[in-house]
């Protein structure tokens, strides 16, 4: 097996998923989330899950988290099972709710994972403060949960998932909660970081353009069962800016993940 | 106007609406006295054939020696007696009494939480004792106190443990149950998504519970101990009324019966309620000051 630190070349498998099924066992009747999954996911990969409510979109980024077992099929992470990959901490997740303890401060939600790394406090402070600044958040520290909207407390955790710089990002709606113009600045941000860092991101959204702007590669999903229809790669140049979105390729995606979707909700009914 | 205005004042504060509640109850207490004094007082008054008027038989009824229920002032006087009066080492001094029932009770609260608190980490992490344990904790507390209290104290006693511990015992039997059925609600409180989120930090099981479950109990057990320390001094209470017992205010209260000195069982029994009270709202400033140090809202 691959060693944990061993070099990425920029085109390695990190996540690699084979006729993957999940099935919740229910009171009333088991629910299929997801059927039969092929996918595969490079280290470095920006890659958007898009589809209608409850067609496992959370479900299947949890499944990569190791938070949910498969009820067949295959999937490795980083060449591990889920369970190695998420002992050594390869993840970051962002939830779909910012999931942050009400009884630490900002500051210190943040420094959570952080200790459970064994960062020393000096780092933990001086990360904190560096991805604090990412979300711009500096100067509500000390502030508690309650004491922030939802989309700041969001933010938050948005920056704890980064702060222990992970190989890999799970991004379930991150964005769900902003507002348009926050939204496209942290959209921004996350370009750059991803850009810099060649970390893999998997990002759940709704938004068309928000999924086509950061993706190298989209994954349109259809409910009942929760499978994948369509895969789209993306060839936008890395250094790309919002002006993109006026472009006739960026349309050209646009309308090809729309399709898609609508071809999902056609079968779901 | 002026009246409205003074009325506002008064029920503003937290002051006004207390002093006018007791004012109630006191009269409330007088006119009881004299109700329920009175029917001996009329026996007597018939047997000697004397006139009575209802204001005669009021003062006569709030000043017999030895009243079905004494007035509040033949109260106050016995307090006053009992804690100022007398030095604190006399065997008459309440304050000396109410020493022996608060170290017992203290002493039983500390042993109860200590112990609910660890039964209810085993239930919560050991699926076994989930199952076995709640039925055997539950059926402790249907177990009438009264009855157990002097079979706990006289065994103990046989085993040549006297003194403050079988007494605490007692308190401890009534205290760990809040604790256990609070501390298992809220070490079980935690949204399943901040657990995840431990798990996704690989989290140790010791982390999950210092800094996941720990802290989200933190409230719950609160909650727990003030039903608890109030549950202590009844306990304590209890376990002084078996024969035998030297002091304590149950032991007040017991040679009170025997006497038929009722100014010294209500002395008692308002002693009691006071500490109750007393220890009750400690155990709320210090939730606050750690809601506070936590940052929880209220
Ligand atoms: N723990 C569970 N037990 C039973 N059913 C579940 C469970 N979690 C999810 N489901 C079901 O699985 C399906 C997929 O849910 P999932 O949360 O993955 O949807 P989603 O694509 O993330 O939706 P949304 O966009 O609304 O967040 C849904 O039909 C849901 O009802
Ligand atoms: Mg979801």
């Amino acid at each position: 097996m691959s060693e944990p630190t061993s070099s990425k070349s920029s085109k390695s498998t990190s996540i690699d998923i084979n006729n993957l099924c999940l099935t919740f066992e229910t009171q009333t009747e088991p629910v299929h989330a997801l059927s039969d999954i092929n996918l595969q996911i490079n280290s470095g990969d920006f890659v958007s899950l898009i589809g209608p409510s409850g067609c496992g979109k959370t479900t299947l980024l949890r499944v990569i988290a190791d938070l949910e077992k498969p009820t067949s099929g295959t999937i490795t992470v980083e060449g591990k099972s889920p369970h190695e990959a998420r002992l050594d901490r390869s993840y970051g997740y962002v939830f779909q709710t910012p999931a942050l303890l009400p009884w630490r401060n900002i500051e210190s939600n943040i420094h959570l994972p952080l200790e459970m790394s064994g960062y020393s406090k000096h780092e933990q402070k001086k990360l904190s403060q560096q991805y604090l600044s990412l979300v711009s958040l500096i100067g509500f520290e000390k502030k508690y949960p309650w004491q922030l909207s939802g989309g700041m407390q969001q933010r938050v955790s948005i920056a704890r998932a980064l702060s222990f710089n992970p190989d890999m990002l799970l991004m379930d709606e991150p964005f769900g909660a902003l507002d348009e113009i926050t939204r496209d600045r942290l959209n921004e941000e996350l370009l750059h970081l991803w850009e810099k860092t060649q970390k893999t991101v998997v990002f759940v959204t709704h938004s068309i353009p928000e999924a086509v702007f950061l993706s190298s590669k989209i994954v349109v999903m259809s409910a009942r069962p929760g499978k994948i229809i369509n895969v789209i790669e993306t060839n936008f140049s890395k250094d790309r800016t919002f002006d993109i979105r006026e472009t006739p390729e960026f349309l050209e995606v646009s309308q090809l993940v729309r399709e898609g979707l609508k071809e999902g909700h056609n079968d779901g009914s | 106007m002026e009246a409205n205005r003074i009325l506002n004042i008064i029920m503003s504060g937290s002051v006004g609406p207390v002093v006018i509640l007791v004012s109630i109850i006191i009269m409330v207490w007088y006119a009881g006295a004299v109700y329920l004094n009175s029917s001996f007082l009329i026996d007597r008054y018939e047997k000697n054939n004397i006139d009575w008027s209802l204001s005669e038989l009021a003062t006569d009824s709030w000043s017999m020696e030895r009243p079905v229920l004494p007035s509040p002032h033949q109260v106050a006087k016995e307090l006053k007696k009992t804690i100022w009066d007398k030095k604190i080492t006399s065997k008459h001094s309440l304050v000396f009494h109410s020493g022996v029932t608060l170290s017992s009770a203290m002493l039983g609260f500390a042993m109860g939480t200590f112990l609910g608190i660890l039964l209810s980490v085993g239930i919560v992490y050991v699926p076994a004792l989930d199952r076995t344990l709640m039925p055997w904790i539950i059926a402790s507390q249907t177990i009438p106190i009264l009855a157990i209290a002097p079979m706990i104290v006289v065994v103990l006693g046989s085993m040549g443990i006297v003194g403050l511990f079988p007494k605490a015992t007692i308190s401890t039997y009534l205290c760990f149950f809040p604790v256990v059925v609070g501390m298992v609600k809220g070490l079980r409180s935690p949204n399943i998504i901040l657990v995840d989120l431990m798990h996704s930090y690989s989290a140790s099981k010791a982390q999950v519970f210092w800094k996941l479950r720990i802290p989200a109990s933190i409230p719950f057990l609160f909650a727990s101990l003030k039903i608890a320390i109030a549950l202590s001094i009844v306990g304590a209470i209890v376990a002084e009324l078996p024969a035998g017992a030297q002091g304590g205010l149950g032991a007040r209260l017991l040679s009170g019966s025997y006497y038929g000195q009722t100014n010294l069982i209500w002395a008692a029994l308002i002693t009691a309620s006071v500490i109750s009270a007393t220890l009750v709202s400690v155990i709320g400033r210090m939730e606050r000051s750690i809601n506070k140090r936590m940052g929880l809202q209220t």
